[in-house]
Formats: C-alpha cells, structure tokens, sequence
C-alpha cells in the first residue's frame, strides 16, 4: 500500500511497517476519499479515523495518527486536533469491548446509575476503566438517542436499550463469549431492545 | 384519526427496501418535481406549505432555500443535519432507521429545488448502524436511477453521500457541522457570512434537519395549499416527537401541530399518562435546551388557555411562563423527580459539549457545574441559587454561537419555576453520593 502514502511530514519509516491499513481498509479509505471534490480529501478525515481506530486495536496512538495524515496528505498536528476533539477516538488503549453508558436526563430518570454502578461491580472496575483481562472497558456517555427505550449502552455499533441487571449480565456474558474487539464501523452489530 | 405524512408506514413489513417503498408510492415527489416543475416552482411549494425547520429553531424553509446564493459556476449543496444529539430526541433516528428512503427521496427532490449537484448526509457518530442503513438505501436509489446520471431522463443529475460525525453535539449547530464536514475540530463559525453565501469550502449551502427534508415530499405530492391546511395558524403540517420519561408509552409519535399537551401526555394514542399511577410534575418539552415548565404550566397557559403542541403555543407567555417547541424531544417527570439534579444532567452535558471557543460558555457552563454539585452533595448554601442565576445571565447574548443560551436556558427556567426546591434542598444539606461524578470528569480529562 506503500504507493497511496504521500506525506509531507516525517514519517516513521520503521513504525510504517507495522502501521498499514489491511487492503479492505484502504480500499474503504479510498472509496470514502472519493466521497468529496478533488482536492477536499481533508473532508474523508474523521471517517478515516474511525477506520483506523477499528483496525489498529480500538485506540489511535500518535503513530497511527501520522499514518492517517501521509494518506490524506496533511499535518500530523491537523488529525491531532480532530482526534482530540471528538470523544468517539480514544487515544489511549481501550478494551476490546467498549460499553459506553448513557448517563442523561432521561436515561437518568429510568436508573442509569444503578445500572453503572452495578456494571462497575460485575467488571469489578470503575468509569474510565479497563477490566486486568483487557476485555472490557466502561465509558459513560451523553444521549445517545435512546431516551425512548432507557437506559441504554453502546458497545461499538450496537445499542443495546432497555437495560436491566439481568440484561446486562447476559450482555457481559456474551461479549465474554465471543471475546472479540467491537468496533464503531463493525457490519455485524447487533442492537437488543 | 389524526393524519401522517412521515411514518404512516413505519409498520409496514420490508419499508426499509426501495421495493416496498416505492410500491407504498415512494419517489413520487422525485417524478413530479423532476418531469412537471421547474425548480423554482418546488421551492414556492415549500414556501407556501409553512413548513418550518424541524431541527430545533423553526426558521422557514422556504424562505431559507430562496436566500441561497447562485453564483454562476459554482457549486451549491444541500447538506442534511442528522446530528440529532440534542438530549430527549430521537426522531430522526426513528425515520432514518425505519424508511431510510425518505429521507433519500426528499434529499433529491429538495436538491432539485435548490440546484444542488452533490449533497452530504451528515450523521452522527453514534449512529454509525444508521449510517449504514442510508448507506443500503442510497445504493439501491443509485441501482434504479434515483440517484446519479440523468435521473428519469431529465438533465437533473445528483450524487448523495452519508458522513458520520465523532461524538460532538456542537456538530450539530450549522456552522460546526459544516467545519466537521471539512474534516476539522467542530467550532461554530461567526456568521455572517451564513451558509447560504458561504458554507461547505466556501460554497452556498442549504442546512436542512432531517425531518424537514423528509417533509417536502409530501409538500410536494400535495401540494403546499393542502399542507398549509393541516395544523394550526403559523404551525403547519405534522411533527415528530420523541416522548420519554416517565410515561407508559415512551416512543415516536406523528402529530398534527395542534394537538392539546394534555391529550397528547394522557391520550393512550399517545404517551398514555404517567407510568405507576403518578402524578405529573414537569416536562421539558423540546430537548434539554427549552425551558423546563412546572405541570401546571405546560398542560395550561398562563391565562388558562389550554396548551398545544404548536410553535406559538409552546412559547405563549415567552420565557417567564411558555417554553418552545424546539426539537421535539419531550421528557416527562413524574412527582419523585428531583428538578436539581435533573437540572445538573444537562448542566454537565453542556459543560462537556461546550467547544471552548468563547469564555462565558466555556467557564460559565463549569461554574454552573460546579455550584449544582454543591447542591447534590449538601454543601451548597441558599444563595447559591442567586449565584447560579448571575452566572447564566452573564452567558445569554454573549457567545458565537446559541449553545451558551442553550446551556443558561434550563437553569434560568429551573431557578425560575422551582426556586424553593433549590432552597430546600440546600437548606437540607442532604448528602447525596457524587464520587461517581467525580470519577466521570476524570474520564472527560483523559
Ligand atoms: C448547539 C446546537 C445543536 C444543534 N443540534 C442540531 C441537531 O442535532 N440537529 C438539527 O437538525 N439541528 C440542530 N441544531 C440547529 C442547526 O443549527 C440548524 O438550525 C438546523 O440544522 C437547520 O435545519 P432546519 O431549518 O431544517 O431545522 C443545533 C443548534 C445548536 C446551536
Ligand atoms: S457558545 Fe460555546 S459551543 Fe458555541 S462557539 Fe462559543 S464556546 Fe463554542
Ligand atoms: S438520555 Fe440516554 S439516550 Fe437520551
């Protein structure tokens, strides 16, 4: 994929190796390049970034973020400012099973603390948190559009509403299960209500 | 049997295929616009149907597509906000998720009114399942000529394209969205110039809330007289509302603007009534940004008329005894709801989604933070309620952009309506376990 790589900035020639985009996520790259005029590939940054999050272990470490600015020929520092401004990037490690609890209004009013507070005590972790196995990680979030059907957790592209404690023990059992890292741009998600 | 003109088909089995939506007379506005009017002739449609944005500010439609600017030689667009992050809403996930070819036909047919060659789907982050649902839809729009060369043969081509957001509410104010369409940070612009003149790189661009784009399809198919007839006075058509709280039936609901607060709180058709026999304390009746108002209140106005579910309704009394319609989004608190901590909800929503570009919001969205955390944690003293009252009036009119009032609204509303449960509660100086809290703004941190 060396040929699609144009950056202006140094770049890591020894961490390059390591850092590449699998050919299904640059052809993803390309075609999401292609969305915008000639010229305006700056534009495809924050879908390019959720790519790269999803296939560089769920977080974007400063290597992977030059990585994404020699494809979209800009400054480091240009995806620096988006990835920290965006709270879906993380740019520490994460686990491979992200739950993001919405905390809002109206998940309030329906228990959405109890249910964090009961899933700190199942994972045995606190908000912010990532569980010794490194499988689960408890984020809380801001509405996500789920009032309606409260409380509610993310985890990568599936909602899961209507929580209870039993729920979410089947939840954790499942993503237990399948063990494998769940990502925002993921195609088989899996939403329970 | 109250009409519907948006989700009249949500039940309907395969509604999210372009085989049964077009079979439930889906695209007919794309026809009639592309092969009997001129532009121009849409847009008066529009005009005259009343529709009003459905995003949360209510501005004409209309009116707004008639000051987009039309250089010769340069490109305009039609960009959709799909933002939706304003906390209580969730309708246009509702309809986007549903009858994804809504809102696909109502970008072509709005495109065609406006010239629009190339229009982007802004989404958020979030929804990223959603996205792909649009994404499903707009290839098969693109498989049976709804969408690319020559569309029905005419010289109308267009190309329409989804893009996600990141986690940021601020995407969702016009100007940031557009900035994080160019793949930046999402700091809302000054304005001038607006988007109409200069919006996405540099070009005239029309920002439409979802549920207003999906709109003009049926403004198209009837006609704007026939639409300007449903509805009542300035507040035509149907609307969205996405109810949740303490009600037995929280949900989406298609109504016609008009319908009474109380019906629609009470009716079985609707919300039907307060979950476990309570009673009615207070709603909030358009997203977190709207004043709050007391049941006594929402369900009447202050000179005892009955309230509807209306633009001028909703805002009788202005902000000492109304509140707005806004976006849709109706939160329902029953008798137990502590007005306080709900309140420092949206407070440290605001705090947290504040981009940090003008001082006041900035500072003053962590100050009002701060101060109700004292309330929570029985530290506060009494006047700390003036303290909170000073703070958001210094940030109303002084920012870039309305997030600031958005955040001093709710408290000014809360102070307003429920100052003596502010009192007590700092008189009581009732512990209430907030390390959780404490632990979150760590995170935020991070
Ligand atoms: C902080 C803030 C957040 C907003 N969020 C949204 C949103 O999520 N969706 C939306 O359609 N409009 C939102 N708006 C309003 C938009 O700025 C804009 O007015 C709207 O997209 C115009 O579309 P309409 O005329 O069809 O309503 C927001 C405004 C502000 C100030
Ligand atoms: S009012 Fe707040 S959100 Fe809006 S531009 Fe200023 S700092 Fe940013
Ligand atoms: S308040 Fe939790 S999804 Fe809206």
């Amino acid at each position: 994929m060396g040929a699609q790589v144009h950056g202006t900035q140094e770049f890591n020639e020894s961490k390059r190796a390591e850092i590449e985009f699998s050919d299904e996520a640059m052809a993803t790259v390309q075609k999401l390049i292609s969305n915008y005029p000639e010229g305006k590939q700056k534009s495809a940054l924050i879908p390019v970034l959720h790519v790269a999050q999803a296939e560089f272990d769920g977080w974007l470490s400063p290597e992977v973020m030059d990585y994404v600015a020699s494809i979209l020929n800009i400054k480091a520092i240009e995806v620096f400012e988006v990835a920290s401004f965006y709270s879906m990037f993380n740019l520490k490690p994460v686990g491979k099973c992200v739950f993001e609890v919405c905390q809002t209004s109206s998940c309030w009013l329906n228990g959405a603390e109890d249910i964090i507070k009961y899933i700190e005590k199942k994972l045995n972790i606190k908000v912010g948190e990532t569980t010794k196995d490194g499988l689960f990680t408890l984020k809380v979030a801001e509405c996500l559009g789920s009032c309606g059907t409260a409380p509610m957790l993310q985890c990568g592209a599936s909602y899961h509403e209507k929580l209870t404690y039993e729920k979410v023990d089947r939840l954790i059992d499942s993503y237990k299960a399948e063990g494998k890292r769940r990502s925002y741009t993921d195609k088989d998600y899996k939403n329970t209500l | 049997m109250a009409r519907k003109l948006l989700i009249q088909n949500d039940q309907v089995p395969g509604i999210n295929t372009l085989e049964v939506y077009r079979a439930q007379g889906g695209y007919r506005s794309v026809e009639k616009a592309l092969k009997t009017m001129v532009p121009d002739q849409v847009t008066e449609e529009v005009k005259k149907s009343g529709l009003r944005g459905r995003g949360g500010a209510g501005f004409p439609t209309g009116m707004k597509w008639s000051f987009l600017a039309k250089p010769e030689g340069v490109p305009r667009y039609l960009v959709c906000n799909a933002d939706e992050s304003e906390p209580g809403t969730f309708k246009d996930r509702y309809l986007m998720e549903k009858i994804p070819h809504a809102l696909i036909e109502g970008m072509i047919t709005a495109s065609y009114a406006l010239g629009a060659r190339t229009s982007y789907i802004y989404i958020r982050g979030e929804y990223f399942y959603v996205a792909r649902i649009l994404e499903n839809a707009i290839k098969e729009a693109y498989e049976a000529g709804w969408l690319g060369r020559n569309i029905l043969g005419t010289d109308f081509s267009h190309d329409c394209y989804v893009q996600v957001g990141a986690g940021a509410y601020i995407c969702g104010e016009e100007t940031a969205l557009l900035e994080s369409l160019e793949g930046k940070r999402g700091n809302p612009r000054i304005k001038p110039p607006f988007p109409a003149v200069a919006g996405l790189w540099g070009c005239p661009t029309v920002v439409n809330n979802v549920e207003t784009i999906a709109a003009v399809c049926p403004i198209v198919n009837m006609g704007g007289d026939e639409y300007a007839k449903i509805g009542v006075g300035k507040s035509t058509g149907t609307k969205l509302i996405s109810a949740s709280g303490h009600i037995n039936k929280p949900g989406v609901y298609e109504i016609e603007l008009g319908l009474p607060v109380e019906e629609f709180i009470y009716s079985d058709a609707y919300c039907g009534g307060i979950r476990n026999g309570k009673s009615l304390k207070a709603v909030v009746a358009g997203g977190s940004s709207v004043p709050i108002l007391p049941a006594h209140l929402i369900l009447k106005t202050a000179a005892g008329e009955p309230r509807l579910m209306s633009y001028e309704s909703l805002s009788d009394g202005g902000f000492q005894t109304g509140t707005m319609l806004g976006s849709g989004g109706f939160i329902v608190m029953d008798e137990d709801t502590s007005i306080v901590k709900n309140l420092f909800t949206f407070t440290r929503f605001y705090h947290h989604e504040s981009c940090g570009q003008c001082s006041p919001c900035r500072e003053g969205t962590g100050w009002m933070e701060k101060v109700l955390k004292k309330f929570l944690n029985g530290t506060a003293q009494e006047s700390d309620v003036d303290l909170l009252w000073d703070i958001q009036r210094k940030i109303e009119g002084k920012t870039i952009c309305p997030l600031g009032e958005a955040a001093a609204w709710p408290v000014a509303a809360a102070i307003r309506h429920f100052k003596e449960e502010f009192l007590e509660v700092a008189r009581s100086k009732k512990f209430v376990d907030i390390s959780h809290y404490e632990r979150l703004n760590k995170q935020y941190a991070s």
